[in-house]
């Protein structure tokens, strides 16, 4: 075996057995933020197979700060994320099989870029992208591993498809409006908490060993110098549309993916999130006052400017994003200002 | 009140009654979590009726969508 991993097949839950199955296996990254360098980073190191790595935006100055991958001169080229994260994961390794695809990945698109992947894992800033992830884990039997963060606080979970209960089954409502990264900030030790979280996961996973997987629900807060975790066993609901014993996968289905229109004339693009419900848009309204924004707030929408975007949130979740009509842009300025 | 939660001994207000009131304490009534009171892994539709006595050891995860 090559002397480059010989320090992990000392790691006798490895071994040179270990590292022949870690060298097979193929990963799904979704997202190159934070999370997905990191995790890109971990993995590759490791000596997996192939990697493919998917994501929808550019490299900016306001990543450098967490996003490890990462240099000046891919802010001020603006390189798509996928580009420039596959330039600099073969210079970690060349071994290493990587996909790099610049796409808002929708359900069609992830089916066709899912055969042969042993596991996914989650580096997305929103929950419409995790469903999805959540539904095709079930129909194709791949494990996932969720991880989030957010100022000091991190969170992660692994699905094993058949076993453990679903992102799905936890959750009573899929979470909408809460704090994101670019309205409440981020340390980069959270985002390197997730991502040990996240790759020791994958580890036991690559070279299956089972039993070691957490079953636990896992959250912290650096900051606050609280930990903990929870045996969410017992949640694994019967009737779970995603893992239950009838499945309907709600989140591959059109109905359930978030609709944008360019509107036409105006240069601005319309966004309508899957699932209206009533928003709280005093919430909305007192989370992005804490950034130096001006928010305008009445009974029917919320309204800021940044970045030469005026954004619009109405109660529905409907969004209007004036100053562009590059759809992709608008969903990932929503997704980072409302979740 | 003392309340061990997510690892930590906090005093909370005598106001809170409930799980309910705690999350909204908090700030997190309106967020997506799930509550963990001595172990036992609350419904959402009990947070209002469970009560918080002295010395309870509440687990709150949150979850949320930074990456
Ligand atoms: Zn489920």
């Amino acid at each position: 075996m090559n002397e480059r991993y010989s320090r992990q097949t000392l790691f006798s839950p490895i071994g040179e057995a270990g590292q022949k199955k870690i060298r097979e296996k193929h990963v799904l990254l979704l997202g190159a933020g934070a999370l997905g360098t990191g995790n890109a980073e971990a993995l590759v190191r490791a000596g997996i197979g192939r990697l493919t790595v998917i994501d929808r935006d550019y490299v900016e100055w306001s990543n450098l700060q967490r996003q490890q991958l990462y240099s000046e001169r891919d802010a001020e080229d603006r390189l798509p994320k996928a580009v420039a994260a596959k330039q600099r994961l073969l210079e970690v390794n060349s071994d290493v099989k990587v996909d790099a695809y610049v796409m808002d990945a929708t359900p069609s698109e992830m089916e066709r870029l899912l055969d042969g992947v042993d596991l996914m894992i989650d580096a997305t800033d929103n929950f419409d992208a995790r469903m999805m992830m959540n539904d095709l884990s079930q129909k194709y039997q791949i494990p996932w591993i969720y991880g989030a963060c957010v100022s000091s606080y991190g969170i992660c979970y692994t699905i094993l498809p058949g076993e453990t209960p679903c992102l799905n089954c936890l959750l009573d409502q899929v979470p909408r409006g809460g704090m994101t990264c670019d309205t409440a900030g981020i340390i980069s030790p959270a985002v390197q908490m997730v991502v040990a979280h996240q790759t020791v996961e994958a580890m036991k996973i690559l070279v299956e060993d089972w039993a070691a997987v957490s079953r636990k629900l896992v959250s912290f807060d650096l900051w606050q110098n609280q930990h903990t975790s929870i045996n969410v066993s017992r949640m694994k609901n019967e009737s779970c549309p995603s893992c239950g014993e009838n499945p309907s996968y709600p989140f591959l289905k059109y109905s359930h993916q978030m609709k944008t229109a360019v509107l036409c004339g105006r240069d601005s693009v319309q966004i309508r999130p899957p699932a209206s419900r009533e928003w709280s848009l005093e919430e909305v309204a007192r989370t992005l006052a804490q950034q130096e924004v001006k928010v305008e707030l009445n009974p029917y929408l919320v309204s800021f400017t940044t970045e030469n975007r005026r954004m619009v949130l109405f109660k529905d979740g409907r969004a209007l994003i004036h100053g562009t009509q590059d759809e992709t842009e608008a969903k990932t300025l929503y997704h980072r200002y409302f979740g | 009140m003392k309340l061990r939660i997510n690892g930590e001994w906090l005093t909370v207000p005598e106001t809170v009654d409930t799980i309910g009131e705690l999350l909204g304490h908090f700030q997190l009534d309106q967020r997506v979590v799930i509550v963990e009171q001595n172990e036992t892994i609350l419904e959402k539709e009990s947070r209002s009726d469970n009560k918080v006595q002295d010395g309870d050891s509440i687990e709150i995860v949150q979850f949320v969508g930074g990456g």
